[in-house]
């Protein structure tokens, strides 16, 4: 691994900021220009010290759900190594790309960290197992058969002897890699399936200076920036005015759709920012506002020739001769990520025409593309170093804006590091957002109540219309758009849903669990239907789940740890929602009160989660705890709303999260059944929409049909 | 020239006095520990100990700190771990981590005042953001730190 700062820089630096904190990220952990014994790669995953220290290369990237140590994990159990001895670097995007993408993706969305990479990091950990008894073999001059490894030592049971990994690393990076290896049965597992401690929290808990805000390198300077407030709009005049003469302002940026200001510290570079005038030019779309935006989502229900992304049956026959319709028409707001680091990039074009970046990203790959195309260089010429993120929820995979504005900056200061950074008010106003979407569904039911046929009309922006357009249907179906309709698991014979894309101007993106608000429309809608024929909401799911559908395996499990059914304290009210998706299955039962001003108050959460496996428990009960609050504040509080064209919230006053004292009592039940593998940092987002909001229902007896709550007057009536 | 004391060390330097506290920290002192989150002392991602009190330093203006001791995460145990810190690890509190060093500096200031907060203490005292969710755990750790113990008191599998 190529050291891209070198150790004297290092120290320079460390020694400008006056003692302040090293610059422990710039040097690759592996390097052996670092000092010491030389490391072994014995192969792209794994790097052993001859004192036996594991380094484990993780490709995929860190936003505190825990992946940088379960695929540690995984890949320790195959290698059967001492944990106590493994630490874990990020792979090198440039590295990745000279050696024909050898981790495999290094995008981290969609729950995949672990289930779309578990199989190649446990070859990987495999095969370097059987590399290092090779090599122990071929010193003792025996069989291969007759040795083993386990703990980080290979033995040769007849004749006693033994051999540290450290001791046969060299010799195993030397060797061909076998070319089938056997992975261990998971009821075996004695590293993976622990609640090991995660590696980066004692870097986390010390302050040490882990994300993409925390890069110092020497000379560096720093960005503010101040993009269009109408989304496409562009600079037509800037008036740097006395801000260019402020106090350590080194240079005000121009560039098509942004200003910034460069200075010698952020505050004084964002002070300068705001005295610099700017006038835009708005582009069509200064006129836009929730009006608008409700009117565009109407008139897509209102369409007749919509794309069908589900047609099951007859749903339109069924319902004419239904002996009950049910209608009713839910929608949700956009929603912006929020990150607490905001957005940032740090890029330094060095004079020799190579540019390095670093920044919090989710896609190490495409943060380097970005780049490299920002500086018209060829990606051999780039480096991303990619940096603990603080927060990500879909924010900084797709689109790297961030990238393209840090490159753009850096080559308007060639030769030095420059730091760019997102004031709140611009990060909360330049967002990729959860989509605004309204949706009708209608329901026949029989005589008995049965759903017999469901009509669903779905009328919502398209994420990957414009982030990835690549991945729509030949109809023009975003997946993202329609699940948990398509693919609702309840046995219904006639079901239809329509897709009304309508793309306003606001942009909009992978907000945990994209197409989210889904689950919390049907789920919803399906306890409308239970209380319309005055059935229990937990039997009338389960009457439409087959025998062994792991959404009815969930949603029992639950039951059984709420105790569903049984006598709750005066002024307490249950509800409860099921989702599959991200590949585990999910079912909850929430606990609400509801104070005597109206005030919403969820007192527990239980949760039942099937991944299939589980890699560390504690890290996955973990992710179910932040899925709650992070929807908890979507379902209290959150909504960006438009307004002449732009976002009105700026900050965290009027974009509240949740405090402490808000957090309800949360009890994970993980229920892996096996033989699959499901994500963990989106799953449990799914129920709890609807799980709280029918247990609102059951409440106060009104129904829910759009977040956030605070526009709800939840006061029982007088 | 201002002269800062933080740490435990004095440290000279030339900034307006204006200059909030977290950017004197973070672009001139090189501590970059504590976090920028809101910038109007709303998320506490800034918090650090001014003579001993939790104080958002976003909003604090440089001037106001002269002659006053501050302490900022790096400086909040000189030898290994705090036990605040110690008890984030075994709880396993954070997440992406980005709030926590505000979020155990009003925690630490807190403990040292309070003993064994309740939970109302708690609730009321420990307003820092959280976008990941890690709150029940801060709230453990606490407890756990007030039993005197930094360990959860249920063992995991």
């Amino acid at each position: 691994m190529s050291v891209l700062v070198s150790r004297r820089d290092f120290l320079k630096a460390s020694a400008m900021l006056g003692g302040g904190m090293v610059l422990e990220f710039c040097l690759p952990v592996t390097s052996t220009a670092a000092g010491g014994a030389a490391a072994s790669e014995v192969n792209a995953w794994i790097v052993i010290h001859p004192d036996d220290r594991v380094v484990i290369r993780i490709a995929r990237s860190e936003m505190g759900q825990g992946t940088f140590t379960a695929l540690a994990q995984l890949v320790a159990e195959e290698l059967d190594c001492d944990w106590a001895r493994v630490s874990a670097e990020f792979a090198s995007p440039n590295e990745h790309i000279r050696r024909d993408r050898v981790w495999g993706s290094m995008s981290t969305g969609g729950s995949m960290g672990v289930r779309s990479s578990q199989d190649y990091v446990r070859r990987a950990g495999a095969s370097a197992r059987e590399m290092l008894v090779a090599a122990a073999a071929a010193r003792w001059q025996v069989p291969v058969a007759e040795c083993t490894a386990a703990d980080g030592v290979v033995a040769h049971a007849p004749s006693g002897r033994k051999l540290r990994y450290g001791q046969l690393a060299a010799d195993a990076a030397r060797l061909t890699p076998p070319k089938e290896v056997t992975l261990r049965d998971p009821a075996a597992w004695k590293i993976a399936g622990k609640s090991v401690q995660r590696l980066d929290i004692p870097d986390k808990v010390l302050g040490k200076p882990v994300f993409g805000v925390d890069v110092m390198l020497p000379g560096m300077l720093h960005a503010s920036i101040a993009q269009c407030p109408v989304f496409g709009g562009k600079v037509l005049s800037v008036d740097a005015g006395a801000a260019a003469k402020m106090r350590g302002v080194r240079k005000i940026v121009r560039e098509e759709s942004f200003v910034a200001v460069v200075a010698d510290s952020w505050w004084r570079a964002d002070e300068a920012l705001r005295r610099v005038a700017v006038e835009w030019d708005l582009g069509g779309n200064g006129h836009a506002s929730n009006e608008t935006i409700a009117a565009m989502l109407r008139e897509g229900l209102a369409d007749r020739q919509l794309p069908q992304a589900r047609k099951l049956g007859d749903a339109p026959a069924a319902m004419a001769t239904a002996a009950k319709v049910v209608e009713a028409e839910y929608r949700s707001p956009y929603l912006n990520h929020a990150t607490l680091e905001p957005q940032t990039c740090t890029a330094w074009l060095k004079p020799e025409g190579f540019l390095e970046v670093w920044t919090s990203t989710q896609n190490g790959e495409a943060s380097m593309a970005a780049a490299a195309e920002a500086a018209g260089l060829p990606l051999e010429k780039v480096e991303v170093h990619k940096m603990m993120l603080g927060g990500g929820f879909g924010r900084r995979g797709g689109p790297q804006d961030f990238v393209r504005q840090g490159v753009a900056i850096a080559r308007a200061m060639p030769g030095i590091p420059v730091k760019m950074m997102w004031s709140r008010a611009e990060d909360m106003q330049h967002g990729f957002y959860r989509p605004a979407s309204m949706v009708r569904m209608r329901a026949g039911l029989d005589a008995q109540g049965n759903l017999v046929a469901m009509h669903t009309t779905i009328a919502c922006p398209s994420i990957l219309k414009v982030l990835m357009p690549g991945v729509l249907s030949k109809d023009g179906i975003d997946f993202t758009a329609v699940r948990s309709f398509t693919d609702m698991p309840y046995a219904v014979p006639n079901q239809q849903v329509d897709y009304a894309m309508r793309n306003g101007h606001v942009p909009v993106g992978f907000w945990r669990a994209p197409g989210q608000q889904n689950a919390f429309y049907r789920e919803s809608f399906i306890d409308e239907l239970a209380t319309a024929v005055g059935r229990d909401a937990l039997e009338y799911r389960l009457a439409m789940l087959k025998p062994g559908d792991k959404n009815r395996l969930v949603l029992e499990a639950v039951a059984t740890a709420a105790a569903w059914g049984s006598p709750l304290p005066a002024g307490v009210h249950r509800g409860l929602a099921v989702a599959d998706g991200f590949g585990s299955f999910t079912a909850m039962v929430a606990e609400v009160s509801v104070g005597p001003g109206g005030q919403p108050r969820v007192l527990r959460i239980v949760v039942a989660i099937d991944s299939g496996h589980v890699v560390n428990p504690d890290t996955c009960r973990a992710q179910a705890e932040s899925n709650v609050v992070f929807g908890l504040g979507s379902i209290l509080y959150q909504e960006n709303n438009v307004k002449a064209g732009r976002i009105v919230e700026s900050n965290f006053h009027d974009f509240r999260l949740p405090r402490l004292s808000e957090m309800p009592r949360v009890e994970t039940v993980l229920v892996p059944s096996g033989g699959f593998w499901g994500g963990h940092g989106e799953p449990a987002i799914l129920p709890l929409a609807p799980a709280v909001c029918n247990a609102l229902f059951a409440a106060t007896g009104q129904r829910i049909r759009s977040l956030p709550l605070k526009h709800h007057d939840l006061r029982a009536p007088v | 020239m201002l002269e800062l004391m933080v740490n435990g060390r004095t440290y000279p330097v030339d900034v307006e006095p204006e200059m909030p506290l977290l950017w004197v920290l973070r672009d001139h002192l090189g501590l970059p520990g504590t976090k920028y989150g809101c910038g109007v002392s709303i998320c506490g991602a800034c918090t650090v100990h001014l003579d001993g009190e939790a104080v958002r330093s976003c909003t604090l203006p440089v001037s106001a700190v002269l002659g006053k001791q501050i302490v900022t995460i790096e400086g909040l145990s000189m030898a290994g771990l705090h036990r605040v810190q110690q008890a984030w690890i075994d709880h396993q509190v954070p997440q992406c981590g980005y709030c926590q060093t505000g979020m155990i500096m009003a925690a630490t200031a807190l403990l040292a005042k309070t003993a064994q907060p309740s939970d109302d203490d708690i609730d009321r005292t420990m307003t820092n953001l959280c976008r990941c969710g890690t709150y029940s755990r801060v709230r453990a750790a606490m407890h756990a730190l007030a039993a005197g113990s930094s360990a959860p008191d249920t063992g995991k599998t």
